[in-house]
This record gives structure tokens, sequence and C-alpha cells, in this order.
């Protein structure tokens, strides 16, 4: 539904300026965004990245290392706790946001740490 | 006493509010941008899609269980679950000698790590109804349970395959070049993970100290 409406648009054109100061490419913004709430989704976008600039450019690879890299956040803790029934998930999300962002912004840092010369 | 509740309450509603909040923008944004054709297709999709899983989750569900039972009776289960018990022991010291719980869990970090999630998931739930057991009425999941869906939010993959396939897919001379990179951005991501999550289970225990 997020992504049918627009939102992560939204929020990439917020987000891209200031990304782009610290060093994150615009185009991983929306991947980034995404990846911890749909796969299918973020993989359309990693394509559709891969297409436009290219499998082996900078860019291209910060995006598979950003896609390898963490897991569709979201749905694995509804689906672990759902089948047993639990609705509290105490500090669950912090602490796995606190890691897909680690996870993301390693990509950017690594890539750019052995690519640049 | 109400700092400890709240600590509790706190993660329930976030991930309540989180959903209601994904809803509210949808609609706000699709209005906005004009996209509210786009919406209501997108809800009857995601309808249709939950059923499909929840179908196929079923069916998976059987076939993996039956597989841990066969690992189990031929002992498989208990060898692996002995090479992992050092590290999942300290991970997860709640169930450290909950042998049925170890051995699920060992199973689902073992396909986690080869790669095969769609074997790990079932065998993770497996595994979380395993931990029910021991504590079928408590309303809240403790500090184990936790570090175990963290482990299969950030897990380690070997080979990042359907990543890889994109790659290939997309004319890369070597898509399987990123592979230290993800192991390094995914190491890095689980230890951030799992020392967070000890660190947040530290604090709880401070407050229910506290509150004792």
């Amino acid at each position: 539904m997020l992504e049918a409406s627009g939102f992560f648009d939204i929020l990439t054109s917020l987000l891209s300026p200031v990304c782009e100061a610290v060093g994150i490419p615009a185009p991983v913004v929306p991947l980034g965004l995404m990846r911890p709430v749909t796969g299918s989704g973020s993989f359309a976008i990693l394509n559709g990245i891969l297409e436009k600039y290219g499998a082996d450019s900078v860019i291209s690879r910060i995006a598979s290392v950003m896609s390898g890299s963490t897991e569709t956040t979201f749905y694995a803790i509804t689906v672990y706790y759902g089948a047993i029934g639990l609705k509290k998930t105490r500090y669950t999300l912090p602490a796995a946001t606190a890691a897909d962002l680690t996870g993301m912004l390693s990509a950017v840092m690594l890539i750019k740490l052995f690519t640049d010369h | 006493m109400f700092r400890a509740e709240a600590a509790y309450d706190s993660g329930d509603f976030m991930l309540n509010l989180i959903w209601v909040l994904m809803i509210v923008l949808s609609i706000i944004c699709s209005i906005v941008t004009g996209r509210a054709d786009e919406l209501s297709r997108a809800v009857g999709a995601g309808a249709e899609k939950a059923i499909q899983l929840i179908i196929s989750m079923a069916g998976v569900m059987c076939f993996w269980s039956g597989i841990m039972k066969i690992a189990e009776k031929s002992g498989l289960t208990d060898i692996i679950a002995k090479l992992l018990s050092p590290v999942l022991g300290r991970l997860m010291p709640v169930y450290k000698n909950n042998a049925g719980v170890m051995r699920a869990v060992s199973a689902n970090v073992t396909a986690n790590i080869l790669g095969l999630g769609n074997a790990a998931t079932p065998l993770g739930i497996i595994a979380m109804k395993e931990m029910r057991k021991t504590d079928p009425h408590s309303e809240v999941p403790d500090d184990s349970m936790i570090m175990f869906v963290l482990l299969n939010t950030a897990s380690l993959q070997i080979i990042p395959a359907t990543a890889a396939a994109l790659r290939q897919a997309a004319g890369s001379s070597a898509p399987y070049d990123i592979l230290p990179f993800v192991w390094m951005a995914s190491g890095a991501a689980l230890c951030v993970g799992i020392a967070s999550a000890k660190l947040m289970s530290f604090i709880c225990g401070k407050k229910r100290a506290l509150r004792g």
C-alpha cells in the first residue's frame, strides 16, 4: 500500500539531499527505506538501479550489498511472533532497526572504501 | 512499577502504531500524489497475496515439521545442536538447557547460513513454538526469544543468491564479487543487533530489579 501511494517517493525526495551530503547516493535511499518492509519491492528497486547504472557501477554494488545484507524485518517479526500468538514485541523492533541501519550504512561505507581510488 | 510495564507495553504499542501509520500515510499520500486508484488496486493485490501466503505456509510447515522429525530420529539435529551450543547458549541463555528448543534453533540457524531462507522460516516457527511451550500464557517474549527473532531478521547468508542472480541478469562481469562485502555488512548488522539486544535486556533487568 505504501509503495503504491507514492509515500516512498515523497520520503526519498525529502531525504535525498541529506543523504547525498553524507555520501549516500540518492538512488539507494528508496532501497534502504523499503528493504525492511518488502522483499519483492526492494528487489524491484535493485533491478531498476542495476539497469539504469550498469551492473558493475559503484551505485549498483552498494545497492546489491544492501539487498543481500538484511532481511525483510517487518515480515519476519510479524510471522515469528504471529505464529505463537504474541502481539507484544518489547524491544525487538528498535534492535532490529538498529541492525538494519548498520547493515545499510556499512554497505555504503565498505563499497566506497574499497573502490574509491 | 509503571516504568517496567511501560517498557513492555511500548513494544506492542509501537508495532500496532506502525501498521496504522502505514495505512493512514498511504491513503493521505495517494490522495496528494493522485494515485488513489493504484492504492485500491494494491489493497486488493495485498489481500490476495496474504491468502496465498497462508495457504503455501501451511503446506510448507507440514513438510518441514516432517523433516525435523526425521532429522531428530536420526540424531542429526543433536549433532548440529552440540556444535552450535557454545554460541547459541550464550546468545539465548533462557533456553540453554532445553534440548527441544536448541535443536529447532540450530536447524533454523543452519538453514539461514546455508541460504535456505524458505526452509529457515518454517524451522524458525517450530523453534518459536517450542519456546512457547515453556510459558504458554505469557503476553511478552522473553529476552532469548527476542534474540532468536533478531538472529533471523539480520541473518548471515553465505550466498546472497537473489541479489547475485539479479546482477548476473543485468550483465555483471562478476556477480559474486560483492560476497565479502555482504558478509562484512551482514556481520556488522548482526553484531549491532546482538549488542543492542543484550543492552536492552540488561536495562530491562535493571528496571525489574528496581521494581522488585
